[in-house]
């Protein structure tokens, strides 16, 4: 199979589908069609793999635990068959929640309660639109593409502020003030962890950016950016920041449910509930997504021999990969502290990612250098970020490790 | 396209309008962050996208969030009395500062030699040429924003620091 592009016909079998679909409506609606269908394909793919990340989390989850986790729901009409593994969990999920009493307390701001989960939902979903799925998928291909996904991610905090503020409870509102707090302290090191790409790649465009990263050494090394020094330093802090941004174990500290009752969400029951749920795995997927298209190669297939899987799988393997990664780290790692988590941003990973700048800065430099040199450059650009990880890790480790436990029997 | 600035328009001077006229501080607050959404709309149908999504992610991610932990953080009792008149040097010298700066304001405004021309072609300004236009000629006002803010971030932290010796955190 010599080199498959953008005329493959697996490539093109989503948009000869959607340009069918949108022959075949009438002609005055076909812009309104054309648009629509990719709305619905947006939802319907998310809506689904939102639900299929919920039971395989279970599922993980309970095999990190030494448990067998959701394996009771069937199918409703067959009773004696297999249990499907208990595939179809989140379907009943979502029955049980949307028909569950929805509870507003009476001292509430009822319409700010109520405006909260729609406006986190829709702002996590809005992510979406500027993520290259494939070769010739994207939703839409913005010049600012990776500003808007920042720009549509800011309302988040909005929506966390107004469910704490709107419940009327002073617990919610702590709480809510605590999302906040490590939400915004981690969005200083996610933004700062993108700008060496964009520093390198020239542009805010994401597909411009995929389309940076489609080359091979000898014919089989990729050049994605998370295989130089400075993308892979990048690529650890945006994991770090993206965990902490989407409220993800081992930061999970707003909504702590072995602590806490659910910190702003307290009051919110049935489908709200959902609906905050429901964002915080799009959110996890988007950044997840954003981090694939980054660092990974986006759809690039890892070898030239690969690339007879059409790209939209390929982004679609990386992106379970990264989610696979996410649980598995939830189930292995344990809860910071608040005082842990700022510190750990604050005085870790905004330096890093700062000195990181300055590493895709003479990376991008020494862009010219060849044979020899070529090594210097790879040494140099580990040197810069490797010595100042171990130097502040030492020093910020320096008064605190190692850990007495006082109240905790070794 | 008129038809969807006048609504853009309506949006964001109603909103601001009765963020003014509203007595809880929070819905005022949030009033205004809508108004900010509606001028980010108005720079998108302008066709300054990097602009428009600038406006969202310092106004209504950034600057909101310091708005609204400002209006927490600081005492409110109850809801403060309509202030009484109750001298008349001072409400002249009210009337003398808003009036100066309303006539600076007026002044400028109406002393701007505004370019009026029917509408052209959307024009097409990269991401990359805005870059290369503000690390070109426009350098010496990016650094001096930038000083301003470093300083006013020291500033901050200044305000902020007690002069406490260090001590660990861990310390029951």
């Amino acid at each position: 199979m010599n080199a498959p592009g953008t005329d493959y016909y697996l490539e093109r079998a989503p948009l000869v589908l959607r340009d069918a679909i949108v022959q075949w409506s009438p002609v005055p609606a076909q812009w309104l069609v054309h648009q629509l269908i990719t709305i619905v394909a947006i939802l319907a793919v998310f809506g689904t793999f939102f639900a299929f990340t919920t039971i395989a989390e279970r599922k993980l989850l309970g095999r990190l635990q030494n448990r067998l986790g959701p394996n009771r729901s069937g199918l409703p009409w067959w009773k004696k068959g297999p249990k499907l593994w208990g595939l179809t969990q989140p379907f009943a999920d979502a029955v049980k929640t949307l028909t569950k009493e929805d509870i507003v307390p009476a001292a509430a701001d009822k319409l700010l309660h109520f405006l909260a989960p729609v406006l986190v939902v829709t702002f996590s979903l809005l992510t979406f639109a500027v993520l290259p799925f494939g070769r010739n998928l994207i939703p839409v291909d913005l010049d600012a593409a990776l500003l808007y996904f920042f720009a549509a991610g800011a309302a988040t905090e909005l929506a966390i502020f107004m469910a704490g503020w709107a419940s009327r409870n002073k617990y919610s509102l702590l709480a809510a003030m605590r999302a906040l707090a490590q939400v915004i302290s981690y969005e200083l090191p996610l933004l700062l962890s993108v700008v060496p790409v964009v520093l390198i790649a020239g542009t805010l465009s994401t597909q411009d950016i995929v389309l940076h990263q489609g080359h091979w050494t000898f014919g089989f090394l990729p050049h994605w950016f998370v295989f130089t020094p400075w993308g892979a330093a990048g690529f650890v802090i945006f994991l770090v920041s993206a965990l902490a941004e989407s409220n993800r174990s081992p930061f999970d500290l707003p909504e702590a449910e072995s602590e806490l009752i659910a910190g702003h969400l307290t009051e919110y029951s049935g489908f709200k509930y959902a609906l905050f749920f429901m964002s915080e795995y799009f959110g996890l997927t988007a950044l997840s997504g954003l981090g694939v298209t980054l660092f990974l190669g986006g759809w690039q297939a890892p070898c030239p021999f690969l690339q007879f899987i059409p790209s939209y799988l390929w982004f679609m393997f990386k992106l379970v990969g990264m989610l696979v990664f996410f649980i598995w780290v939830r189930g292995t790692l344990l809860r910071l502290r608040i005082d842990q988590l700022t510190r750990l941003s604050w005085q870790f990973l905004v330096p890093l990612a700062l000195i990181n700048l300055g590493n895709a800065a003479f990376w991008a430099l020494t862009a010219g250098w060849t044979g020899p040199l070529q090594l210097v450059r790879w040494g140099v650009s580990l040197a810069i970020i490797v010595v100042p990880f171990v130097l502040i890790g030492r020093r910020l480790s320096g008064t605190r490790a190692p850990r007495i436990y006082r109240y905790a029997a070794s | 396209m008129t038809l969807a600035l006048f609504i853009l328009a309506l949006l964001i001077l109603g909103s601001a309008a009765v963020a003014m006229a509203l007595r809880n501080l929070i819905y005022s607050a949030l009033l205004l962050i809508g108004s900010w959404a509606g001028i980010a709309a108005f720079y998108l149908w302008a066709g300054a996208e990097f602009v428009a999504f600038a406006q969202v992610l310092i106004y209504v991610g950034a600057i909101s969030m310091v708005v609204l932990f400002a209006v927490l953080l600081t005492k409110q009792g109850h809801a403060p009395e309509p202030v009484e008149f109750t001298s008349l040097s001072r409400f002249i010298t009210g009337l003398i500062a808003g009036g100066g700066v309303a006539g600076v304001l007026l002044g400028a405004i109406l002393g701007m030699p505004l370019d009026v021309r029917t509408a052209q072609a959307a024009p097409s300004l990269t991401v990359k040429e805005l870059g290369a236009r503000l690390m070109g000629p426009h350098t010496a006002s990016l650094l001096v924003i930038g000083l301003l803010l470093t300083v006013a971030l020291l500033g901050a932290v200044l305000l902020a620091s007690d002069k406490r010796p260090d001590q660990p955190e861990d310390a029951p």
